[in-house]
C-alpha cells in the first residue's frame, strides 16, 4: 500500500516539476501568470517528494516488508499501528493538496514559502489558512513516521530469530534501524518548531518574532536539526537495498559487513551536529562556521567508506548486469557525483556564492533523484518478483534506467552551471543569460518523465504477462531470508522459525 | 504465529522507551527557547550585552569609544535618538547616556526595544546597570521623554580573543517595537516628565 501511494504522490509531485520545468524552459512567464504560485508549485513539489514519496516507498513499503523477513520475524512488532501509519499518509497528503487551493500569500492561493518554511515569509508573509493545513499535514506525516520508526526499533530489538544477533543482520536491516533512530529524535524537534509557527500565526505567540523578542534565526536552527538528519533518513534505506543488490549479482558477500553497517551508524550520528551548514549565510559567527564546515567534511568519511566497500566488493566477483543491478550501479556513480557537490557546499566560503543557487538543487538532486529515487527503482525491479510473485521482463528495467539515466543527467548536470553563473533558487524566472542551459535541463525532464512510461509498461506487462518468478529468480548470489521463502510468501512468512548458525555474513 | 509472554513484555518496554525520547525531543525544541536566551546572556555570544547589578571592581586607563545607534521598527510612529552620537570613556569607568524618545502619533503606544552590541565578541565586556529597555514604555500622544541608559565597558575586554588588544570602538543599538500586548509594567513617573538625572 506504501508503495502505490509513493507512486501515486510520486505522479503529482513529478507533474508539479513538469509545470515548472515547462516554465523554466524559455525567460519570460509562460504559464504562470501569477510568481507566487509558481512558488506554491515548488514548495508543494518539494514537501510531496520527501514525505510522500521517498519516505513512504523506502521506510513504509520497502522497509515494513522486507525487515521482518530478513531478521525470521513474522510480522512487525505492531501491525495495527503499521497500518495507522500508513492511513495517516493520505490524510496528509490530501491536507497538503487542500492547502494549495486556499488562500496563503495575500491574492493568490497556497503556500510559497519552499520546503523549509522559514518565518517570517511563514508568518506575517501568508496570512492566510493555506500554511496552517500545510503545517497540519506535516504533523500528520511526521506522526506517521514517528509511529512507524518506534516499530521499528521494536521490531528489530525485539524480534530476531534465534542466532540473528545485530552483528549478522541484513545490512537493509541495519539501515533501516539506524534510520529510524534518526526519525525518532529529529521528527519531534520538526514538530515543535512547525507548532510555534502555529501558534506565533495564530495564537500570538513571537517565537519568530523580534518585536516579542523572538527571532527568525530560531526557527532555522530547529528546522535544520531536523533537516539534516532527515536527508540521510532518505538516503540509508537506500544505502541498505544497494548493499543487497551489489552483493547479490557480484556473488559476493558485501566487502567489510561492520564497516558498512558503523559506517552507517557513525554517519547517523554525526548527521546530527552538521545542521547549521544550511545556514551558513545566515548571521552565525565565524568560527560557528568552522565548526560546521569541519564536521560536515566528517561525514564524507563514512560515506566514502560505503562507496570503496561496493566497489570492493565487485572486485573479484561474478558479475551480473540484471536490471536492479544496473539501476545500483547507477546509483553507486551518481550519488558519488552529488556527493562530492556536496563537499563543495560543505565550504562556507563558496557555500557564500552558492547558497540559494541552482548548485544547491543540482546537488540535493543528484543524491535524491539520482540517488534515494535510482535505489527505488533498484529495490522495484530487485523485490517486485518476490512481492507479486511476477516478473517483469528484463528489458524493461534496463530501458527505463538508460532514459531515466540520460533524462535525470540532462536535467540535473546543467544546474550546476547556472548555480556557478549565480541563478537564485524559488525564482520562476531568470535574465536571458541563463536560458540556454535551462532550455536543455527542461528537455532532460521530459525524457525523464518518458521513462516512467516504460516503467508503467513493465508493470502493465508483468501483470498480463504472469511469468511466474519462483522463491529466488536472481541465483546464489541472493543470500537473505527473504529468497528462502515463496514469491509472494505466505501470511506470516516463516512455518518454521528460521535458526541462524555461525556462518560468516 | 504469537510472540511469547515476555517478549511482549520487552516489546512494550521498548515501544515506551520510544515514545519517552519522542516526547523528550519535543521537549527539547520546546526549551531552545529559553534556553538559547539564556545561553546568550550568560555569554555575551552574538552581542548579547551582560546586565550588571554593580559598578565595575576596577578601572584602566585606557580609553574607548562607545557609539550610540537606534531604530523604530515599522508599525510604531515613534522618532528616536541618542543625545550623543558617541563618548568616550574609560574601561570600568560607569557612564550614563541619554536617549530622546518621542510619540508622534495621535494615539497612545507602547514600545519595546530590542538591544545589541557590535562587534559581537564585545558582548559580554558590556554591562548595562540600568537601561529604558528593561521596561516597555508607554507614551501618550505627542510625548516627548528622555531616557536614560547606565553602563560600563568591563576592563575585562582586554582579555577577549582576536579583538581585545585592537577594538577601540563599540556600537550599542536599540530597536523599538511595538509591544505586543498592553504594557503590564509602565515605568513609574515616566509619563508625561522628565527621566531624573542620575
Amino acid at each position: 500500500m506504501y508503495l502505490v501511494f509513493a507512486l501515486f504522490a510520486g505522479l503529482i509531485g513529478g507533474a508539479l516539476s513538469i509545470a515548472m520545468r515547462l516554465e523554466l524552459q524559455e525567460p519570460g512567464l509562460q504559464f504562470f501568470t501569477n510568481p507566487q504560485t509558481y512558488n506554491v508549485f515548488v514548495t508543494g513539489h518539494g514537501l510531496i517528494m520527501v514525505f510522500f514519496v521517498v519516505m513512504p516507498a523506502l521506510i513504509g513499503g520497502y522497509g515494513n516488508w522486507f525487515v521482518p523477513i530478513m531478521i525470521g520475524a513474522p510480522d512487525m512488532a505492531f501491525p495495527r499501528m503499521n497500518n495507522i501509519s500508513f492511513w495517516l499518509l493520505p490524510s496528509a497528503f490530501a491536507l497538503l493538496v487542500i492547502s494549495m487551493f486556499v488562500e496563503g500569500a495575500p491574492g493568490s492561493n497556497g503556500f510559497g514559502g519552499g520546503w523549509t518554511v522559514y518565518p517570517p515569509l511563514s508568518t506575517s508573509g501568508h496570512p492566510g489558512p493555506a500554511l496552517d493545513f500545510g503545517i497540519l499535514s506535516l504533523h500528520i506525516a511526521g506522526a506517521s513516521s514517528i509511529l512507524g520508526a518506534i516499530n521499528f526499533i521494536t521490531t528489530i530489538l525485539n524480534m530476531r530469530a534465534p542466532g540473528m544477533t545485530l552483528h549478522k543482520m541484513p545490512l537493509f536491516a541495519w539501515s533501516m534501524l539506524v534510520t529510524a533512530f534518526l526519525l525518532l529524535l529529529s521528527l519531534p524537534v520538526l514538530a515543535g518548531a512547525i507548532t510555534m509557527l502555529l501558534t506565533d500565526r495564530n495564537f500570538g505567540t513571537t517565537f519568530f518574532d523580534p518585536a516579542g523578542g523572538g527571532d527568525p534565526v530560531l526557527y532555522q536552527h530547529l528546522f535544520w536539526f531536523f533537516g539534516h538528519p532527515e536527508v540521510y533518513i532518505m538516503i540509508l534505506p537506500a544505502f541498505g537495498i544497494v548493499s543487497h543488490i551489489v552483493s547479490t549479482f557480484a556473488k559476493k558477500p558485501v566487502f567489510g559487513y561492520l564497516g558498512m553497517a558503523y559506517a552507517m551508524v557513525a554517519i547517523g550520528a554525526v548527521g546530527f551536529v552538521v545542521w547549521a551548514h544550511h545556514m551558513y549565510t545566515a548571521g552565525l559567527s565565524l568560527n560557528t562556521q568552522r565548526y560546521f564546515v569541519f564536521a560536515t567534511m566528517v561525514i564524507a568519511v563514512p560515506t566514502g567508506v560505503k562507496i570503496f566497500s561496493w566497489i570492493a566488493t565487485m572486485w573479484g566477483g561474478s558479475m551480473r548486469f540484471t536490471s536492479p543491478m544496473i539501476w545500483a550501479l547507477g546509483f553507486i556513480f551518481l550519488f558519488t557525483v552529488g556527493g562530492v557537490t556536496g563537499v563543495v557546499l560543505a565550504n562556507a566560503g563558496i557555500d557564500r556564492n552558492l547558497h540559494n543557487t541552482y548548485y544547491v538543487v543540482a546537488h540535493f538532486h543528484y543524491v535524491l533523484s539520482l540517488g534515494a529515487v535510482f535505489a527505488i527503482f533498484a529495490a522495484w525491479y530487485y523485490w517486485f518478483p518476490k512481492m507479486s510473485g511476477y516478473l517483469i521482463p528484463e528489458w524493461i528495467g534496463k530501458l527505463h534506467f538508460w532514459i531515466a539515466f540520460i533524462g535525470a543527467n540532462v536535467l540535473f548536470f546543467p544546474m550546476h552551471f547556472t548555480g556557478l553563473s549565480g541563478m537564485p533558487r524559488h525564482y520562476v524566472d531568470y535574465p536571458d543569460a541563463f536560458a540556454g542551459w535551462n532550455r536543455i535541463s527542461s528537455y532532460g525532464s521530459y525524457i525523464f518523465a518518458l521513462g516512467l512510461l516504460v516503467f508503467f509498461y513493465g508493470l502493465w506487462l508483468a501483470f498480463a504477462q504472469k511469468k511466474k518468478a519462483g522463491d529466488n529468480p536472481w541465483g546464489a548470489g541472493a543470500t537473505t531470508l527473504e529468497w528462502t521463502l515463496s514469491s509472494p510468501p505466505p501470511y506470516h512468512q516463516f512455518e518454521t522459525l528460521p535458526r541462524i548458525t555461525g556462518s560468516e555474513h | 504465529m504469537t510472540a511469547p509472554a515476555p517478549k511482549t513484555r520487552s516489546m512494550k518496554r521498548t515501544a515506551i522507551a520510544c515514545s519517552a525520547v519522542v516526547l523528550g525531543m519535543v521537549g527539547a525544541a520546546y526549551a531552545a527557547v529559553p534556553l538559547y536566551e539564556l545561553f546568550c546572556k550568560v555569554t555575551g555570544f552574538g552581542g548579547t550585552p551582560r546586565v550588571a547589578s554593580a559598578e565595575a571592581t576596577r578601572q584602566s586607563d585606557r580609553e574607548i569609544t562607545v557609539r550610540f545607534d537606534a531604530n523604530v521598527a515599522p508599525g510604531l510612529n515613534w522618532k528616536f535618538g541618542p543625545e550623543q552620537a558617541q563618548v568616550n570613556v574609560r574601561l570600568g569607568e560607569t557612564k550614563t547616556v541619554f536617549y530622546k524618545l518621542k510619540n508622534r502619533g495621535d494615539q497612545p503606544a507602547v514600545g519595546m526595544a530590542t538591544y545589541n552590541v557590535t562587534p559581537n565578541q564585545a558582548g559580554n565586556s558590556f554591562a548595562k546597570l540600568e537601561c529604558f529597555c528593561f521596561n516597555e514604555m508607554v507614551l501618550q500622544p505627542g510625548e516627548e521623554i528622555d531616557v536614560p541608559v547606565v553602563f560600563f565597558v568591563d576592563p575585562a575586554l582586554a582579555d577577549v580573543p582576536d579583538i581585545g588588544n585592537t577594538i577601540s570602538k563599540i556600537t550599542l543599538s536599540y530597536t523599538f517595537f511595538p509591544a505586543k500586548q498592553k504594557a503590564q509594567k509602565p515605568v513609574a513617573g515616566l509619563n508625561g516628565q522628565e527621566a531624573p538625572k542620575l
